[in-house]
């Protein structure tokens, strides 16, 4: 019997284990809507913006394991999406996102509403395509969730024409889909692995270099048995935190930009570097040329591609990170490292990722805060200074349940990615680390947070500055603060070096604006408060709470590498 | 830097050329032509890519492509014996009975058709290799005053191995 193509969406949703759909409504997605409307089995989440919306799927995405699921409308809802199709792109979040389109027929007119969504999103998206035919409409949606979480994890787009969704045909939707041009890696090549471990193993002073692929192929425990019978440490990148708890003896630190001085000293001093599920970003390597210079390097990641792109390795293994550590934990045993981890240590003693505590509140009292106050639990960040403040001090957030914006970096990431955690864990404390810039980026979800019942815990840091980029003004352009000053009015002096009592009041007022939500608001300016407020926090069930921490404007993250420098020079102080 | 070749097999689908020049934008790698073609297989177009570029870089634009979902096959012509041909077609405009004459020699020296004549022009029709081809258009340019060029691109096939024949 024929069914429609609206129908035929929704078997598709229900076949695939679609429990909840982040749906912004429009002209072209009505019939959609009104068939997620006969049923009851998969939750209709509705934000309030459709970057909203998609920053909501991914972090329901990574912190379920999940494929997050958007519905939007055509043309502005489609091109909303686009910063968040590009987020999950680098970071390997499996999505997929529905785009309706307007009537094929009208496809090419500048029709109202129409835009060529595929046309804007194949370089960010792992697979994109319109359904111009209503028969591949069943296939095309296998293919979506099929290369959606296989292999590398990442976005797909499909593009849903209006007549497509309401003509009649097939009412099967395929079991399983066979694509002749995509076949992800399933396995390990073993002689190239038995490689790599005789290397590491002649290596005095080996290194592991964790990346995001330990958490998305949930090989955190793989990683700990190898460590722990190899005796090998480890650094992470941003994404890689949490891949080995943040307290083990072998655990270093963040490497990078603003990595810890021994993890980057570490890179710049080992003879192997064993690297797993990372693809060597600029801010891993800084000067490439300079980058573990000593070492030969061996690279595991699942992305062909990733593969001696940036930097060009020893021994390159295609593999699923867990494959392959599964794999090398059958020949794994200790190796003579006390020597290399005791001057690893003494780096870290030298120079310790360490804020001052002689005045007032600083970041890490924070973060140290919110690791007792939420000793398990979810973790999300916006992109800016917190979060690498996040990344370097925080340590309760385990294997992927630390979310951020990794690789594209998207201020406001972190609130909606919250709430879409929260949404998926609905049991589980989700706290949401943002800065008072990246926040406002994407508050208008605070209604959809109040409406889904999702009381997140947001520490706002507020130095009521674009941070990230005044810390570079500060430290590289002379103190020239240009655009970053949110105090900042039209009346202000040209030539402001700072913020002054004179200044005028900060906007908006969060604790009101918290207020004008229904959610609740507490302002912190001393650190005796800070655990009593998140411990207050803690005990809303019905509504979140900002945390707004009033931080110094001039707080660093430190150490400091600048853009394209070697990693070995850190600015310390 | 030097000229490399791909073959590639890829799905008949709208976008894909799109998908496959765009690569070549998005990431600045230097694509000297690029022709498309469907195959025996109305299913599958094939593509014959002629990229400039170092060995670093040619590696990662394999990898790229072969991990488009709509890629089906990578085959890397460098270094393999293979028959390649352009087609091309030049017309000789304001010619004088001595270029006329002139441009009958080049047609039979280089091997390439008249295909057409009118008064004062000439059109020729060429199916060499694109360096062969290059040559030729550098001498109309050379003799000729008013010369209008159109070119395919190259499209490359392996050759039969000789322990085939």
């Amino acid at each position: 019997m024929d069914i429609t193509g609206r129908k035929l969406f929704l078997k598709a949703l229900s076949e695939e284990n679609v429990d909840t759909i982040f749906a912004y409504p429009g002209g072209m997605v009505t019939d959609l809507l009104d068939e997620l409307y006969k049923q009851e089995d998969i939750r209709l989440i509705l934000p309030r913006h459709e970057q909203g919306l998609i920053h909501m799927a991914e972090g329901y995405a990574k912190s379920t394991g999940k494929v997050g699921v958007c519905l939007v409308t055509s043309g502005p809802g489609a091109t909303n999406t686009i910063t968040g199709l590009a987020d999950a792109h680098y970071d390997s979040i499996p999505l997929v996102c529905f785009t309706g389109q307007v009537p094929l027929s009208l496809i090419g007119n500048d029709a109202f509403q129409e835009v060529d969504i595929v046309g804007m999103t194949r370089g960010i998206t792992k697979y994109s395509v319109t359904v111009r035919d209503r028969k591949e409409l069943g296939k095309i949606i296998k293919m979506a969730f099929h290369i959606a979480c296989t292999g590398r994890p990442g976005p797909v787009l499909i593009d849903l024409p209006k007549d497509i969704q309401t003509q009649s045909g097939d009412s099967q939707y395929p079991d399983s889909v066979n694509i002749r041009g995509y076949k992800p890696n399933e396995s390990v090549h073993v002689g190239q692995l038995k490689k790599a471990y005789k290397l590491l193993k002649s290596a005095k002073k080996p290194l592991i270099l964790a990346g995001g692929g330990i958490n998305i192929g949930k090989a955190g425990n793989e990683l700990l048995k190898f460590i722990e019978a190899t005796k090998v440490p480890v650094v992470t990148t941003v994404m890689g935190k949490g891949a080995v708890c943040s307290d083990h003896p072998y655990y270093i630190g963040n490497s990078g930009m603003h990595g810890r001085y021994a993890a980057n000293m570490a890179v710049a001093a080992c003879d192997v570097l064993f690297s797993i599920g990372t693809r060597f970003n600029d801010r891993i390597t800084g000067d490439l040329n300079e980058f573990a210079p000593n070492a030969k390097i061996v690279h595991i990641d699942i992305d062909t591609a990733s593969i001696s792109r940036n930097v060009v390795v020893d021994v390159p293994i295609v593999s699923d990170a867990g494959l392959a550590l599964e794999k090398l934990n059958e020949w794994a045993e200790p190796q003579e490292t006390a020597e290399w981890l005791a001057e690893i240590r003494r780096w870290d003693q030298e120079n310790p990722l360490e804020m001052r505590r002689d005045r007032g509140m600083t970041p890490q009292m924070i973060m140290e805060a919110i690791d007792r106050a939420f000793p398990s639990g979810i973790v999300t960040t916006d992109v800016g200074q917190h979060q690498m403040w996040a990344t370097q001090y925080l340590k309760s957030a385990g294997s992927g349940r630390f979310i951020t914006s990794g690789g594209l970096g998207t201020m406001g990431f972190g609130f909606p990615a919250a709430v879409g955690a929260k949404i998926g864990n609905p049991m589980e404390p989700v706290v949401c680390i943002t800065g008072d810039g990246g926040f406002q980026m994407n508050m208008q979800e605070m209604a959809t947070a109040i409406a889904e019942g999702a009381p997140v815990v947001i520490c706002l840091f507020n130095n009521q500055y674009l941070g990230m980029v005044r810390q570079m003004q500060q430290l590289f352009y002379g103190k020239r603060y240009e655009a970053t000053c949110l105090r900042r009015r039209k009346d202000c002096p040209p030539n402001c070096k700072g913020p002054q009592e004179a200044c005028p009041p900060y906007v908006p007022d969060f604790l009101q604006f918290a207020k004008a939500y229904g959610a609740h608001g507490i302002r912190v300016t001393e650190e005796t408060e800070i655990l009593p407020a998140l411990e207050e926090a803690k005990s809303y069930m019905d509504a979140p709470t900002i945390i707004e921490f009033i931080i110094s404007s001039d707080e660093l993250v430190l150490p400091m590498v600048k853009g394209g420098n070697p990693m070995s020079e850190m600015i310390l102080k | 830097m030097k000229n490399r070749w791909i073959a590639l097999y890829v799905e008949n689908e709208v976008g894909v050329l799109a998908k496959v020049s765009g690569l070549f934008s998005g990431k600045s790698y230097n694509l000297q032509s690029l022709t498309v073609g469907t195959t025996e297989d109305e299913t599958v177009s094939r593509m014959t890519i002629c990229v400039t570029s170092d060995d670093i870089t040619f590696e990662q634009i394999k990898k790229q492509l072969n991990r488009m979902v709509e890629v089906i096959k990578v085959i890397d012509l460098t270094n393999v014996p293979l028959h390649m041909k352009e087609i091309l077609f030049a017309k000789i405009l304001n010619c004088s009975p001595v270029d006329k004459v002139d441009a009958f020699q080049i047609a039979q020296v280089f091997d390439v058709q008249v295909a057409d004549i009118g008064k004062d022009s000439v059109l020729l029709e060429c199916k060499l290799t694109e360096r062969r081809n290059n040559e030729l258009i550098d001498l109309l340019k050379n003799r000729f005053k008013t010369i209008e060029v159109v070119r395919g691109g190259a499209v490359a096939i392996e050759s039969i191995s000789t322990s085939c024949r």
